[in-house]
């Protein structure tokens, strides 16, 4: 009897998958994201334990929603599995986990938004089965999509902000935030004209991932792009490179000074709140930091925050954050997306919000009475996302940052003009992004 | 089979006769074969691997439509080799624009070559010191074993904190206004690893001197004092050639220690900068990106990078790193021996009691 | 050689001449300490400052804080586990290296045979080997790549395993150099006095030995200790990590910061086991650095 039933159950399955092939190689035919046509694989059914990896828990908020989950769901136990701090090497081991076909036991993963092509055209994770995105943040569900296909879903968002010295423009006269990078550069000569010495504007130019998002918003923001709608590498159009362009001259002037050639997420953040930087760029986790009254910041108080400028009108950020995937190599996909879904209903991204300053995808939660009163510059980070980028899509996504950030850093080093870095970044992204 | 030959012509000469010494070779393939084993495990079983792995490389195209990576491995033959001059990935480093390989390649050899001169001359500059002082050595050999004993990636840290643009060595510079960006990519990076490299292994080259220093006997440099010899003469005439054994040995461990340098421009500088990336970060940074074919294609250039310069080491600088007087005398005896032949084939004479009174070697 | 001459050769030797080499060396030495502790002195002070105060460039931590130590051991970094990890990589790799090359070193020090020289030269090539040439394959073995391999990736054996094949030659390569200086007369005069080859070995050679042994033990310890590259290969879950790959890899709570207080405190406590061995054994260890350079 048992013999008859599994195979049974293992025609279906044959013909579930034949039916997955067939869809696939009409693949026109499926709908956008979020809605595709789902797999009636029944192995979605499946529950019982499993394991949720990410990087370090570091405020132990994860671990309290686990909890909760357990406690209401004793059969389907998931257990926390925390990775290393850095980024690439959560993704090596992730990777790793997947090449040995799930030796390690990861089930669900939380992917950083650029690993998803990666991983999805690897086929290390598990295209998910009619789940709705509504009600979330339509770039965080694009970030977690390829060929069309929701392979991880929308769980934190992140975008650039203009940090901005409010005490110094007003004592200059000047109300507003700058707009656009030449407006930035007026205020600039404003305020040290009034004798002031500090640097212009910083972010983000050590030659690592965060290299990749401050330029890639240089060519965005100038109205350029990485690639075209249909995935053409289009680096070396005139509006990027005027982008470039513009970076480069603003260190050559000393609107950017040379130190941010050094500088990652944490030593711009100092030179802010020392005092040192009138405009900075960086990502929402700077706001509480640079507003704590312990001397740690010399600002506190003394700064607002904006959407990022651009060469013309208001800059594209580039968007960061995490989704949740599912291993393909996963026994209890059943627990697994119903972990997903639950962890990511506005409930928990709430707390989870308001724990770890992380930006929700839920949109509705960016006018929560509560996270605006808590988190005051919300409002101007969901201007940001909403107007925000993805960096290129790429199964070989580690190729194409680092190929990225070698014309930075050799334009903005004053190795290569902007034109010939971007002529060189053209052809190696032809190479790369096929 | 010529080490048997010149063995048994070696066995009468005035050498200590060994208790052991008598039917020996089944006994060291016991003794030795549980290390041997262990070491054929960990070290030859890779190295067979990694060439292997050497001649495959990751299918990566993709499938237009379902946007799925084609899987498995192709041969290659030596293409991962090739490549570099096929298809070079060009970047732009320190010394220009070249090949990324080749880049490594020189970022290396640089900093083995700057690195090892600078260490050997604060080296033996220290232990002139040491050997001269006779109140407070122990303090000074205690704090010199301490930028020894401190694990690399420890000091990679103390130095990316010490060279920060905003950091005390720019600080004590006088460079706070204007500050050089040690930590970014470019030449000064490179001054910056070279500066920790060498405070780390500077003492170590400068212990191992010291010691080589003390084996010289106090009457040579009387009689050199009588003779008139100045200092610096006393240095180069005596000091340094007696010093030499040990030095050169010294000098080429830390010279092969240099060409596999990974920890320190890892954890300082970081990964994918061109300017300080050695053959190491190079081949491990390919194998992040899951293209072992390559990184083992890379990994074992540097092996062989390494085999050509300890082979030259030993030939022209004459480094005896095995160290063993009984091998040391049985090369002699065979150099004797081919000498011999030669002297036997031009003169009619029979030498033959100069095999016998050769004595030991060393 | 006159008495005169002799006379002038003492008298000579206290002149300014000579003061001004004692002066010399007295600088020479200072400027050494100096040199070797300026450094690690910035690593001392930068850990006892305020967490919030890392990059500070005072020379003198104010005001002076132990947050940062507390802070390593938070559960957060998880830093004590670490340290255990590397305690428990490191003793049992310094124990296997022993058990393997101690029998070997013996044999390669007293016995003559055809291919002494060859295995000595195999020891040698395989310490100078790269160890990212044994990675890339180990990489895909390691991880379950192959049907016939089980999956170490975080395991303590795919840290030892790769860690014996610089630990061991390093061994085998210094007990040999001290077997070497053992008369060898001793284990003549034991086997005169009945004893077999192999309880003269044990009864008289090995208790004699022992103090290169120890120092072997020592130095073997040191380096795997301080290795990195493997451990950062094979250990990467937050319970497998060593104390060297954990203290690179420290952030703050909010995923950006590098608290560099943090780092050089973790540093500290990963140096200080190393640097009470080095200084209780200083001897020993110089000894054992220059055995098989220096006759």
């Amino acid at each position: 009897m048992a013999s008859k039933h599994s195979l049974g159950r293992l025609a279906l399955s044959v013909l579930a998958t034949s039916a997955v092939l067939a869809s696939a190689a009409c693949g026109s035919s499926s709908s956008a994201a979020g809605s595709s046509s789902a797999p009636a694989d029944d192995s979605w059914n499946t529950k019982g334990p499993i394991n949720y990896v990410q990087g370090k828990d570091t405020s132990g908020n994860v671990k309290s929603i686990i909890d909760k989950w357990n406690a209401a769901n004793p059969n389907e136990k998931v257990s926390l599995i925390e990775l290393s701090e850095s980024a690439d090497e959560q993704r090596a081991a992730m990777i790793k986990n997947a090449e040995s076909k799930g030796a390690s036991n990861y089930d669900v993963l939380s992917v950083d938004v650029v690993w998803t092509a990666e991983f999805a055209a690897n086929g290390y994770l598990a295209e998910m089965p009619n789940v709705d995105t509504s009600g979330y943040l339509k770039a965080a569900v694009d970030s977690g999509t390829y060929f069309n296909k929701l392979y991880a879903f929308p769980s934190t968002s992140d975008g650039a902000m203009l940090y901005y010295r409010k005490d110094l423009l007003t004592a200059a006269g000047i109300n507003a935030a700058p707009k656009t990078w030449d407006e930035m550069k007026a205020d600039c000569a404003a305020v040290k004209a009034k004798g002031v010495t500090i640097d212009c504007y910083g972010g983000q130019f050590q030659k690592y991932e965060g290299l990749t998002c401050n330029f890639a918003e240089m060519v965005n923001s100038a109205g350029g792009e990485f690639l075209s709608a249909d995935g053409k590498p289009t680096v070396n159009s005139d509006k990027a490179v005027a982008g470039v362009k513009w970076a480069v001259d603003a260190f050559n002037d000393g609107t950017i000074p040379k130190a941010a050639l050094t500088w990652k997420e944490e030593e711009s953040r100092k030179a802010f709140q020392d005092g040192k930087l009138l405009f900075l760029r960086n990502w929402p986790y700077v706001y509480s930091l640079a507003n704590k009254t312990d001397g740690s910041s010399s600002v506190a108080g003394k700064f607002g925050v904006a959407p990022i400028p651009g060469l013309t009108g208001p800059g594209v950020s580039t968007l960061g954050g995490h989704n949740m995937g599912i291993s393909k190599f996963t026994k209890n996909k059943g627990t697994a997306l119903a972990f997903v879904k639950w962890w990511n209903s506005a409930e928990n991204q709430k707390a989870n919000t308001i724990a770890t300053s992380n930006a929700p995808t839920w949109v509705a939660l960016y006018t929560d009475p509560e996270l605006t009163s808590k988190f005051e510059y919300l409002p101007v980070l969901k201007s940001s996302i909403d107007n925000a980028k993805a960096r290129p899509k790429a199964v070989k996504y580690g190729d194409v940052t680092l190929a990225i950030q070698d014309a930075a850093y050799s334009a903005l080093n004053g190795q290569a003009a902007p034109k010939a870095a971007m002529d060189s970044l053209q052809t190696k992204l032809e190479g790369l992004v096929k | 089979m010529a080490v048997t030959t010149a063995e048994r012509a070696a066995t009468p000469t005035k050498r200590r006769k060994n208790a052991f010494s008598d039917g020996q070779g089944t006994l060291a393939a016991i003794l030795l074969s549980p290390t041997l084993l262990v070491m054929f495990i960990v070290t030859g079983i890779p190295i067979v691997m990694s060439v292997t792995e050497s001649f495959f490389r990751k299918n990566d195209g993709i499938d237009p439509v379902t946007g799925a990576v084609k899987s498995g491995t192709d041969f290659v033959g030596i293409q991962n080799f090739t490549d570099i001059f096929a298809h070079p990935a060009t970047v732009a480093g320190v010394f220009g624009s070249m090949d990324r390989l080749i880049n490594a390649f020189l970022n290396t050899t640089v900093f083995t070559i700057v690195c090892v001169i600078l260490e050997t001359i604060l080296g033996v500059i220290m232990a002139l010191i040491m050997a001269k002082a006779f109140r407070g050595r122990g303090i000074v050999r205690a704090s010199i074993l301490v930028p020894w004993a401190i694990p690399t990636i420890v000091s990679a840290m103390m130095w990316k904190l010490i060279f920060n643009t905003s950091g005390v060595a720019n600080k004590v510079l006088g460079l706070a206004d204007n500050p050089i960006l040690w930590l970014a990519d470019n030449k000064y990076s490179q001054w910056a690893i070279i500066t920790a490299d060498v405070w780390k292994t500077a003492p170590f080259i400068g212990l191992l001197t010291l010691a080589g220093l003390q084996t010289i006997p106090a009457e040579v440099y009387e009689a050199a004092k009588v003779d008139g010899a100045n200092a610096w003469q006393t240095f180069t005439k005596i000091t340094l050639p007696m010093v030499k054994p040990a030095l050169v040995v010294a000098v080429l461990f830390r010279t092969l220690d240099t060409l596999r340098m990974f920890d320190l421009p890892y954890g300082m500088i970081g990964p994918n900068k061109y300017s300080v990336e050695t053959l190491s970060m190079f081949a491990y940074q390919e194998a992040q990106q899951t293209r072992y074919g390559q990184a083992a294609a890379y990994s074992i250039f540097l092996f062989f990078y390494i085999v050509l310069v300890a082979f030259l080491f030993v030939k022209l600088l004459g480094a005896d790193v095995i160290g063993d007087e009984e091998l040391r005398a049985v090369n002699a005896q065979r150099k004797r021996m081919k000498e011999l032949h030669k002297k036997q084939a031009k003169a009619t004479k029979a030498v033959r009691t100069t095999i016998t009174s050769g004595g030991s070697a060393s | 050689m006159t008495p005169d001459e002799l006379a002038a050769l003492n008298k000579s030797s206290h002149d300014a001449k000579w003061w001004l080499g004692k002066v010399g060396t007295i600088v020479g030495m200072a400027f050494i300490v100096i040199y070797c502790l300026l450094p690690f002195y910035w690593m001392l002070i930068s850990s006892f400052r305020l967490p919030t105060m890392g990059q500070s460039t005072d020379y003198w931590p104010s005001p002076a804080s132990i947050e940062n130590y507390t802070g390593v051991f938070s559960e957060q970094n998880n830093f004590l586990r670490a340290i255990l990890n590397s305690v428990v990589i490191s003793v049992t790799t310094t124990v296997l290296t022993l058990i393997f090359g101690i029998v070997g070193a013996y044999a390669l020090a007293r016995l003559r045979f055809a291919a002494k020289g060859l295995v000595l030269s195999l020891i040698i090539g395989a310490s100078m080997f790269p160890g990212v040439t044994l990675l890339v394959p180990l990489f895909k073995m390691f991880t379950g790549t192959y049907d016939w391999f089980p999956n170490w990736l975080n395991t303590y054996q795919a840290a030892i395993i790769p860690s014996l094949s610089f630990g061991l030659p390093l061994a085998v390569w210094n007990l040999t150099a001290f077997f070497r200086q053992l008369p060898v007369e001793l284990e003549q005069a034991a086997m005169v006095d009945g004893c077999t080859p192999g309880e003269a070995f044990r009864k008289v050679i090995l208790p004699l030995a022992a103090p290169g042994v120890f120092t072997t033990a020592i130095l073997t310890f040191i380096a795997v200790w301080n290795e990195y590259m493997i451990a950062l290969s094979f250990l990467q879950s937050r319970d497998m990590k060593t104390a060297t790959v954990a203290l690179s890899q420290f952030t703050g709570n909010l995923g950006y910061n590098i608290p560099y207080g943090s780092i050089m405190a973790a540093g500290v406590i990963t140096t200080i086991p190393l640097l009470i061995l080095v200084l209780f054994f200083q001897r020993r260890i110089v000894a054992g650095l220059t055995a098989g350079g220096v006759k």
